[in-house]
C-alpha cells in the first residue's frame, strides 16, 4: 500500500510540474514576460532589471530553473492592473470563492446523493423517472442561463437583486448561486449514486446476505450504501472541476466578488502575472484533491491494496 | 423508440433547418441596425412590433440573429467535438498499441488535463494570444480529449486481447491494419458515445466563453453572444436572453437524450450509467 501511496503522490508532482512548464512556456511564447511582469509604469530600469533578473539573455533552461526557484520565494509578478502582487489579489478574493464554491458541493451532494438513493430504491417509480430527467435537465443546462433566469425571477417576484460585496450579501443572496453552480454537480451525484446503488443491489453478496436472514434495513445500511459510496467518492473529484469551471460563469452573472471574476478581468486586461497566478493555483488544487480522492479509493476498496497499478 | 427522443430528433432537425435557412424567414439582415427600432419587444407577443421575436439594443432583427447565432454554434459544437474525437480516440489508440514510454507519455497528458478545466485553459490561452474564430474553435475542440484518450485506450487494451485480433497476427496482418482495420471499428461505439455526451459539452463551452465576451467576437454572433449583450437588459429586454438560452438548453438537451438512447441501444450493459 506504501508503494501505491508513494507512486501516487509522484504522479501528482509530475502533473503539477508539467502544468507549470506549460503555463511558463506560454507565456515565453506569447511576448516580452519582462513587461508583462515587472510592476506598471515601472521606468525602463526597473523593467531591464525584471529582465535580467528573468535572465532573458539566458538559455531557456536557465531562464525556466529560475522561474521555479522564483516560485519557492514566492514571487509570482505583480499585476499590471493595480500594481499589488498576483498572490495579494488572489487571496483577498478566495473567501469569497470558497463560501461560494463549498456551499455549491454542499448541495450537490446533499441533494444529489439523496435523490440518488430514493431513485434507487424506488427503482422505475414515478420519483425514479422524475430523478432521472432532472440529471439530464441539470446536465444540459447552461449555468449561466439557469443563473440569468434565477436574476430574474428574484427581482420580478422577490425583489431580490444580486450585487454589492460577499459580506454584506443575505442568506438567500448566497444560496440562489450556490443552486446554481451546484445544479451540474447535484445532477451527477444523483444520477451515480443511483446506478452504483442499483449495480450494488444486484450483486450476488446481496443475495448471500438476505438468504442468511439479515433484515433488510441492515443490509441497505450496513452493506449496499457503504459499497455503492466507493464510486461517488471519484466523481467528487470530477465534480469540483466543473464546480471551478462554473464558478467562473456563475460569480459573472451573480456579480459575486471572486476569484472567477478577477480571472475575466485579467484576461480582459490581460493582466498576465495575476491570471499566471490563478492558473496555478486552480492546478494545485485540482491535484492535490485528484490525489485525495485516488488515496481515499485506496483506503475504501480493499481490493485497489494489493498493489495492482492504479 | 421513446417519446422523448423522437421529440428531441425532431427539435434536432428543426435546429438544423433553423441554422441553414433561418435567414431566410426575415427580411432582415443579422448585422441590419434599426435606430427606430431599439429594443421592440416581440411582436408575436402582442406588442405591435413588426420583428416577431423582438429587436436588440441597435435594433436588430433577433430572428436573424438567432439564425446566424445557431449557424455558428452548430459549425463550432459538430467541428469542435469532431476534433476532440480525432486527436483524444488516436492518442488512446496510440497509447494502448505502444503502451511502454508513449502511453506513459499520453496519460500523463490526461492527468495534466484533469487537474486544469478547459475553460481556465480556454481563458489562459485567449489571454495570451489574439482571439480568432481559428484558435477558438480549436481550444473548444479540445474539450473533454482526455475522456476519449482514457475510453479508447481502455477499449483497445481489451480488444487486443480478443480471438480475432490473434487470428490476424497469426495471418501476418501488420500491426497498422489490425489497430485501424479491425481494433478501430470495434471501440467505434465507445468513441460514438463519447460523441454524443461531449457534445453538448462543447456547445457549454462555447456559449460560455462567448456569453463571458471572450469567445465568439462582433460583428460575428453566436447564442452565447447573443445573451452576453443582452444580460445588462435583462429585466427590461428578457427576449435577448430567454430566445438565445432556451436554443441552447434544448439544443444541448436533445442531444444528451438521444446520446442516453444510442447508448442503450448499442451497449445494454451499460443502461442507466453515464461516464461523465
Amino acid at each position: 500500500m506504501a508503494r501505491i501511496v508513494t507512486l501516487k503522490i509522484l504522479r501528482a508532482v509530475i502533473t503539477l510540474l508539467i502544468a507549470v512548464s506549460l503555463v511558463f512556456f506560454f507565456i515565453r511564447l506569447s511576448g516580452d514576460p519582462a513587461l508583462a511582469l515587472a510592476p506598471p509604469d515601472a521606468p525602463p530600469a526597473v523593467v531591464e532589471e525584471y529582465r535580467t533578473r528573468l535572465g532573458l539573455d539566458q538559455p531557456l533552461l536557465t531562464q525556466y530553473l529560475r522561474y521555479i526557484g522564483g516560485m519557492f520565494q514566492g514571487d509570482f509578478g505583480y499585476s499590471i492592473h493595480t500594481g499589488r502582487s498576483a498572490q495579494s489579489l488572489f487571496f483577498e478574493r478566495l473567501p469569497a470563492t470558497l463560501l461560494l464554491g463549498l456551499t455549491a458541493l454542499a448541495i450537490a451532494l446533499g441533494l444529489g446523493v439523496t435523490l440518488g438513493l430514493i431513485a434507487a430504491l424506488r427503482h422505475n417509480s414515478i420519483i425514479d423517472r422524475f430523478v432521472m430527467g432532472f440529471s439530464v435537465f441539470a446536465f444540459a443546462m447552461p449555468n449561466f442561463f439557469f443563473g440569468l433566469l434565477v436574476v430574474l425571477s428574484g427581482a420580478l417576484f422577490f425583489g431580490v437583486f444580486f450585487g454589492g460585496s460577499g459580506a454584506t450579501r443575505s442568506f438567500g443572496q448566497l444560496l440562489a448561486p450556490a443552486a446554481t453552480l451546484g445544479l451540474a454537480a447535484m445532477g451527477s451525484f444523483a444520477r451515480f449514486t443511483r446506478s452504483s446503488l442499483l449495480e450494488t443491489l444486484n450483486k450476488p453478496f446481496m443475495t448471500a446476505l438476505a438468504v442468511r436472514g439479515v433484515p433488510p434495513r441492515r443490509r441497505l445500511l450496513r452493506h449496499a450504501i457503504p459499497n455503492a459510496a466507493i464510486p461517488v467518492v471519484t466523481m467528487l473529484g470530477l465534480s469540483l472541476g466543473g464546480i471551478v469551471a462554473g464558478a467562473v460563469v456563475t460569480e459573472q452573472v451573480f456579480s459575486w466578488p471572486g476569484i472567477g471574476r478577477l480571472l475575466i478581468r485579467s484576461v480582459e486586461t490581460r493582466d498576465i502575472a495575476v491570471l499566471q497566478f490563478i492558473v496555478l493555483m486552480v492546478a494545485l488544487t485540482m491535484t492535490v484533491t485528484n490525489l485525495l480522492v485516488d488515496l481515499v479509493y485506496v483506503i475504501l476498496d480493499p481490493r485497489m491494496r494489493g498493489g495492482q497499478n492504479g | 423508440m421513446p417519446l422523448v427522443v423522437k421529440l428531441s430528433l425532431i427539435f434536432l432537425v428543426l435546429f438544423v433547418l433553423f441554422a441553414l435557412f433561418g435567414t431566410y424567414l426575415t427580411p432582415y439582415g443579422y448585422r441590419q441596425t434599426a435606430l427606430m427600432h431599439r429594443l421592440e419587444a416581440p411582436g408575436l407577443f402582442g406588442s405591435g412590433s413588426e420583428y416577431p421575436l423582438g429587436t436588440d439594443a441597435r435594433g436588430r432583427d433577433l430572428v436573424a440573429r438567432l439564425a446566424v447565432g445557431a449557424q455558428v454554434t452548430l459549425l463550432v459544437a459538430v467541428a469542435g467535438t469532431l476534433i476532440g474525437a480525432v486527436i483524444g480516440s488516436a492518442l488512446g489508440l496510440i497509447a494502448a498499441a505502444r503502451r511502454g514510454y508513449t502511453e506513459a507519455a499520453i496519460m500523463t497528458g490526461v492527468d495534466v488535463q484533469l487537474s486544469l478545466p478547459i475553460i481556465i485553459v480556454a481563458l489562459f490561452v485567449l489571454a495570451m494570444f489574439d482571439s480568432s474564430f481559428m484558435l477558438l474553435l480549436f481550444l473548444i475542440g479540445l474539450t473533454g480529449w482526455e475522456a476519449y484518450a482514457r475510453l479508447v485506450r481502455a477499449a483497445t487494451l481489451s480488444a487486443r486481447n480478443q480471438g480475432y485480433v490473434t487470428a490476424q497476427r497469426v495471418l501476418g496482418a501488420s500491426a497498422l491494419r489490425i489497430y485501424l482495420r479491425h481494433i478501430l471499428p470495434n471501440v467505434f461505439n465507445v468513441i460514438l458515445v463519447q460523441f454524443t455526451v461531449n457534445m453538448p459539452l462543447t456547445i457549454l463551452l462555447e456559449t460560455a466563453l462567448s456569453f463571458l465576451g471572450l469567445g465568439v467576437q462582433p460583428p460575428m454572433t453566436s447564442l452565447g453572444q447573443i445573451m452576453s449583450e443582452g444580460r445588462d437588459r435583462l429585466l427590461n429586454a428578457w427576449w435577448l436572453t430567454l430566445f438565445p438560452g432556451m436554443l441552447i438548453f434544448l439544443l444541448a438537451l436533445s442531444i444528451s437524450l438521444v446520446g442516453d438512447w444510442l447508448r442503450d441501444r448499442l451497449d445494454p450493459t451499460l443502461r442507466g450509467r453515464r461516464m461523465t
